[in-house]
């Protein structure tokens, strides 16, 4: 294995966050924290209570799966974009470098940075809102699954995006508004069955769900099936991303 | 001599149906500098892609000291070091950031004196903190010198390495290829300037239109494929030419001051001898002569000419 190489990538990629830190976390924790502003303080005073939780505090795991989410799949696909944009990937097309190597490298980078935002983003809500977390290992599995799956994700819309416009078009068109349907900011028993139903077909729905549980023993599926979801999907992306690398889409002609 | 990489019936066509390279067979010698000459499009960097493991063969093989570029990519791209074509650097890393990644990519610890030293070599120690983005173009041609040679390649690959290039720049970069080549890096390179292949290759091979017309050592090619001009310039005019010398067919100059007689350099007899005989015999005195070479850029438009 090729340890040198992964360990160059890794450190270039958090390079890139530390010298881009204000885009990479202070623009995240300040737009959650005008979430919990005007969701938490300003309407959620207004709205009971959910599950016997304050609606201020049940919006937390969406909040930070909205973040997670977005973040995870912008620093992954950006990682990997911008080299093939500018030209530079040639030199890791060239290196001696298994493509399990350069996903550990780039994903394992995207990750890291998702899963540091995601923990800063529950620290400020925990300044917003008195948060409990029931189960702290599961919490930060859901956590950590949730990072790795999504930045493979990133780093395939990276692979396939030809241009800045396609970079943004699955994160903006699809992403955005699962994680809102999905249950971030209510719970599903709260739309009419027909709605229910529909919102069972969202992925997220299950991401939320789970990660939800892991704080208030609260949620919509039951948390085998979040896991097994999450699973599902993280073994769908290494399949496309190995798929990817296998026939050299859109990196070796 | 040692063959480092082989090349066997190499093909490669192109999703949009462009035939890039036509079963190309070509040995590379370990410790040589051969130079790829062929005009825009003829399929130098696509050769050079495929060895490096940038493009995929359509069919045909290259081993690399032995070892199959595919299954054996870890071993044989150690080997290699690529300076690309284009300016392909990212934007916001340092200097000494990005030759460093280099390095590491193609799997070698870091080595702070070695990367100092490379930069010194190739005069960017002064700039190694600046970021990509501020380097002028030929700076960033240096860097992209350096990266290829952070990881101490044995293989080097120089693709069009003096295109947009200034004087200066280009002195310094022979000098850098001529030392690394005695101290055993073999080189391969491509370029469509002529007078650099002449300059500095062992060997030359001409590509066009995806086929390998010719590899040949260079003095050999010029010497096989070459003609010299001997130029005689004589005493008196001559407005026309005795029937004795027709055979020897010379040009005469517009001003019928010089005759000119051309003759492969490759024959036993070049007829030079007969010649002076024949205009001695026919009453022409000779005031003085010289001769010419064919250069390798004559020698490689006439093939490139003939190809079409």
């Amino acid at each position: 294995m090729n340890i040198q190489a992964i360990r160059v990538i890794y450190k270039n990629e958090m390079l890139r966050a530390w010298n881009t830190l204000l885009q990479s976390l202070a623009s995240p924790v300040i737009s959650t924290s005008l979430y919990f502003v005007v969701f938490g303080a300003a309407i959620g005073s207004r709205i009971e209570e959910i599950d016997g939780v304050a609606y201020g505090v049940f919006i937390v795991p969406g909040l930070v799966m909205l973040s997670l989410l977005t973040q995870s799949i912008a620093n992954a696909s950006f990682g990997i974009f911008f080299p093939k944009f500018t030209g530079a990937i040639y030199e890791v097309m060239s290196a001696p470098i298994s493509f399990f190597e350069i996903i550990v490298g780039y994903v394992g980078a995207a990750a890291t940075k998702s899963l540091i935002l995601g923990v800063i983003i529950l620290i400020t809500a925990n300044l917003f809102v008195d948060l409990h977390i029931a189960h702290p290992f599961w919490m930060m599995t859901f956590l950590i699954l949730t990072c790795i799956s999504f930045s493979l994700f990133g780093f395939i819309i990276g692979l396939w995006a030809t241009n800045f416009e396609k970079l943004q078009l699955i994160p903006m068109l699809i992403i955005t508004p699962l994680v809102f349907l999905g249950g971030s900011f209510y719970s599903i028993s709260m739309l009419p069955p027909a709605w229910q139903t529909v919102t069972l077909f969202n992925p997220v729905l299950y991401l939320i769900s789970g990660f939800r549980w892991s704080f208030f023993e609260v949620a919509d599926v039951s948390v085998e099936i979040s896991l097994a979801m999450i699973m599902v999907f993280l073994a769908c992306c290494l399949a496309l991303v190995w798929w990817m690398f296998k026939t050299g889409y859109r990196l070796r002609q | 001599m040692k063959t480092i990489v082989k090349i066997t019936d190499l093909s490669k066509t192109y999703e949009s149906g462009q035939q890039a390279l036509k079963n190309i067979n070509l040995d590379i010698y370990d410790g040589e500098i051969l130079a790829l000459l062929g005009p825009n499009g003829a399929g130098k960097t696509t050769l050079i892609s495929i060895i490096c493991g940038i493009v995929s063969a359509s069919s045909g093989s290259v081993t690399v000291a032995g070892h199959d570029i595919i299954s054996g990519y870890r071993i044989t791209r150690e080997m290699i070091g690529l300076v690309p074509q284009e300016l392909t650097l990212g934007a916001f890393d340092t200097v000494w950031n990005t030759v460093n990644f280099s390095r590491g990519l193609f799997g070698k610890k870091p080595d702070a004196v070695f990367i100092e030293k490379l930069l010194k070599d190739l005069s960017l120690y002064d700039k190694k903190d600046d970021e990509l983005r501020e380097l002028s173009g030929g700076m960033r041609r240096r860097v992209l010198i350096a990266k290829a040679l952070s990881h101490e390649p044995r293989i080097l690959f120089l693709d069009e390495p003096t295109a947009g290039v200034d004087v200066e720049l280009r002195k310094d970069m022979w000098k850098l290829v001529r030392g690394l080549n005695e101290s055993g890096v073999t080189i391969i390179l491509t370029t469509h300037y002529i007078a650099e292949a002449e300059e500095i290759a062992d060997r030359v091979g001409i590509i066009n239109d995806g086929e390998l017309l010719l590899v040949d050592q260079k003095q050999a090619l010029m010497r096989d494929l070459g003609k010299k001009h001997l130029v005689l310039e004589m005493k008196q005019v001559v407005e026309s030419l005795p029937e004795s010398l027709s055979e020897y067919n010379l040009d005469i100059s517009a001003d019928g001051k010089q005759l000119t007689y051309t003759y492969q350099t490759h024959g036993n007899r070049t007829g030079i001898t007969a010649l002076l005989q024949s205009l001695h015999e026919a009453g022409l005195a000779l005031k003085d002569l010289k001769t010419s070479q064919t250069s390798l850029e004559e020698i490689f438009v006439k093939l490139v000419r003939r190809d079409r």
